[in-house]
C-alpha cells in the first residue's frame, strides 16, 4: 500500500448513532481509516451509506458518538477546504460550461488569481476533461458529467475525497477509467472514501467498510476480509458476514461489558491507533 | 497533485457573515446562467413593459385612471416577475445538490443569498429602467414627482419579490409548489395593496391587514411619487419600510439554508 502513513488517521468514528425520528439510520458505527488508501463503503441500497458519508462531512446531525476527520472533529471549519465531496447526483450547474463551473467552484473555495487558474488547469488534466472544457455540462454524456463533478471536488487538492456512488449507472469502460483516476489520486497520497452498492467494485479498493441495515459488518483490508471469512470474493464474504451477524443476534447475548461497540471484523482499534490487531467478534 | 497545505486558500472573512469575493463570484455565476437562457431573460425584461402597454390601451380614454393605476403597478409587476424567477432558480440550486456542495466548501449561507440578490438586483435595475422609460416616454405617463422615483419603486418591488422568492424556495419541495405560493402569498397582497380600493376606504381590520403587507408600502410609495412634487417624507418612509422588509426576509431565507 502506497501513500503517507503519518499524522492522524484520515477518518475515525467511534460509537456513531444517527436517528431520524424513531428510525435508527446508523447503529453504533466504529472504524478507522488510515491515509492514502481507497476505502470502499459497500452495502445494499438504503443501508445508511450516504448517511455515514454525510456524518464524515459533518453535515449529518448525530444522536451519539464522534467522528474525527484528519485530526479535527467532523464538520469543523478547518476541514472545509481539505475535504472534497462528490454527491450521488453530480451537483454541478448544467447550464454552464465545464470551465465556468470549475472557475466558480474554485472561487467558492476562496482561490484567487493565478492560484485559481492553476487549480482549474490541474483538475482538467487530472480527470481528462480538456476536450470538453468549453462544452455545456448539460450536453455531456453521463460519464463526462460525473467527471466534471469529480473535478470540482478535486479543486482544493483535498486530502480526503468522499464520493457517494460515483460510478453508478456508468458503462464498464468509463467505470474502469474513473477507477484509474481514483488509484492515481490514492498513489499521490489522497485518501478516498467511495461508496457503492455494487460488490464487484470492492476488488479495486484497498480497504473495505461493509454495511448492512445501519450496522457496520467489517472494517479491514480487503485481503484480510477475504482471508478471515475464507471466501473468494467480497460478495461471498459479505453474505457470510450477514449470516454471522444474524446468528450473533439470535444467539443468547453475552454480558453487556463484553459487547464492545464496533463491527464484527476489524483490524484497527480507533482509540489506540495500533494496527495489526485483528479482532473478530463472531464465529464466521 | 501538490499537497502544499501551507499555501491552501486562506479562509476569507471568517469574522464577516459573508465573504465579498465569494458573493461576487456567485452573483457572476447566476448572471452567467441567466444569460444562457435567452427566453427567460427576454421575458423578464419585456413582460412589465408589455403590461404597461396593455394598461395604456385599456385606459386610453380615461387619462386620470391610467395615471393612478399606471404608477401603482410599478410596485406590483416587477415584484411578481422577480418572485417567480428567484423562487424557481434558487429552488433548483437547493434541490440539485449544488447548494449542499457549496456549503461543504468555505461558502457561507449569506454568500449564496447575497450573490443571488446582487444578480437579480442587476436584472431588476434593467427592468426598472426599461419600464420607466417606456411609461414616461411613449406611453405619456405624467407624474408630479421626478421620474427616477418610479425606477426606485420598481427596484424596491423587484427586490421584495426576489427576497420572498428566496424564502419560499426553502418551503417548496418543487417548482409546482413554488408557483403555488404566488396565489397564496402574493395575490392577497395585490388585492389589499390599495390598487382596487384605496386604503382609507377599507374597513379597520382590512386596513390593518394591508398595513402588514409589504407590497402595500411599495404601492403607497408609487402613489406618493405620482401625487407630490419632489421626494416627500412619506415616500422615504415607505421606501425604508420596504427595504427593511427585504433585508428581514433575506436574513430569514439565509437561515433556511441548512448546513
Amino acid at each position: 500500500m502506497s501513500g503517507r502513513d503519518h499524522g492522524p488517521a484520515a477518518v475515525s468514528a467511534y460509537g456513531l448513532h444517527v436517528t431520524r425520528g424513531k428510525h435508527m439510520l446508523l447503529h453504533d458505527i466504529t472504524f478507522t481509516v488510515p491515509r492514502g488508501v481507497i476505502v470502499g463503503l459497500l452495502g445494499p441500497s438504503g443501508c445508511g451509506k450516504t448517511t455515514l458519508l454525510r456524518s464524515v462531512l459533518g453535515i449529518q446531525p448525530a444522536a451519539a458518538g464522534h467522528v474525527q476527520v484528519l485530526g479535527f472533529p467532523a464538520g469543523s471549519p478547518a476541514l472545509c477546504s481539505r475535504i472534497g465531496y462528490v454527491t450521488q447526483a453530480p451537483s454541478v450547474y448544467p447550464d454552464l460550461t465545464v470551465l465556468e463551473n470549475l472557475h466558480y467552484f474554485a472561487a467558492a473555495l476562496g482561490l484567487r488569481g493565478w492560484r485559481r487558474e492553476n487549480a482549474v488547469v490541474r483538475v482538467v488534466k487530472d480527470v481528462d476533461l480538456a476536450d470538453y472544457a468549453d462544452k455545456h455540462v448539460a450536453r455531456l454524456s453521463g460519464g463526462q458529467y460525473s467527471r466534471v463533478s469529480l473535478a470540482v471536488a478535486l479543486l482544493g487538492a483535498p486530502e480526503l475525497l468522499v464520493m457517494d456512488e460515483p460510478t453508478v449507472g456508468l458503462d464498464p469502460l468509463v467505470r474502469r477509467e474513473l477507477w484509474g483516476v481514483f488509484r492515481r489520486l490514492a498513489d499521490e497520497g489522497t485518501t478516498l472514501l467511495v461508496s457503492s452498492h455494487v460488490m464487484d467494485e470492492a476488488d479495486r479498493c484497498d480497504r473495505l467498510l461493509l454495511m448492512r441495515g445501519g450496522r457496520l459488518l467489517a472494517s479491514a483490508r480487503r485481503d484480510q476480509v477475504l482471508c478471515h471469512t475464507g471466501c473468494g470474493s467480497v460478495e461471498e464474504a459479505f453474505m457470510r458476514l450477514v449470516t454471522a451477524a444474524a446468528r450473533a443476534e439470535a444467539a443468547p447475548r453475552p454480558a453487556r461489558a463484553d459487547r464492545a461497540p464496533g463491527p464484527l471484523l476489524t483490524d484497527v482499534l480507533p482509540d489506540q491507533g495500533r494496527s495489526s490487531y485483528f479482532a473478530t467478534k463472531a464465529r464466521l | 497533485m501538490s499537497h502544499d497545505f501551507t499555501a491552501a486558500p486562506r479562509l476569507t472573512g471568517r469574522r464577516l457573515p459573508f465573504s465579498p469575493g465569494i458573493t461576487l463570484a456567485t452573483a457572476r455565476r447566476v448572471l452567467q446562467q441567466i444569460s444562457r437562457d435567452h427566453g427567460s431573460t427576454a421575458l423578464m425584461l419585456v413582460i412589465p413593459c408589455m403590461l404597461m402597454l396593455l394598461l395604456k390601451l385599456m385606459f386610453r380614454d380615461v387619462e386620470s385612471t391610467f395615471e393612478r393605476v399606471g404608477t401603482q403597478v410599478f410596485g406590483i409587476f416587477p415584484l411578481v416577475v422577480m418572485y417567480l424567477v428567484a423562487s424557481v432558480s434558487t429552488l433548483r440550486e437547493r434541490t440539485s445538490g449544488t447548494a449542499e456542495r457549496l456549503l461543504t466548501m468555505p461558502v457561507q449561507r449569506l454568500d449564496i443569498v447575497l450573490g443571488y440578490s446582487l444578480a437579480f438586483a442587476f436584472l431588476a435595475l434593467l427592468q426598472a429602467v426599461l419600464a420607466t422609460l417606456l411609461a414616461v416616454g411613449p406611453l405619456g405617463l405624467h407624474i408630479k414627482g421626478p421620474a427616477f422615483l418610479l425606477m426606485v419603486v420598481a427596484m424596491l418591488g423587484a427586490l421584495l419579490g426576489l427576497a420572498l422568492g428566496l424564502l419560499v424556495s426553502a418551503f417548496a419541495r418543487n417548482e409546482f409548489q413554488a408557483v403555488q405560493f404566488l396565489p397564496a402569498g402574493i395575490l392577497p397582497q395585490f388585492l389589499v395593496c390599495g390598487l382596487f380600493v384605496p386604503r382609507d376606504e377599507m374597513s379597520g381590520a382590512l386596513d390593518v391587514l394591508a398595513g402588514m403587507m409589504p407590497m402595500t408600502y411599495a404601492v403607497q410609495a408609487a402613489r406618493e411619487a405620482a401625487t407630490h412634487e419632489g421626494v416627500t417624507g412619506v415616500f422615504v418612509r415607505d421606501a425604508v419600510v420596504v427595504l427593511l422588509c427585504v433585508i428581514g426576509v433575506l436574513m430569514a431565507s439565509a437561515a433556511t439554508f441548512k448546513r
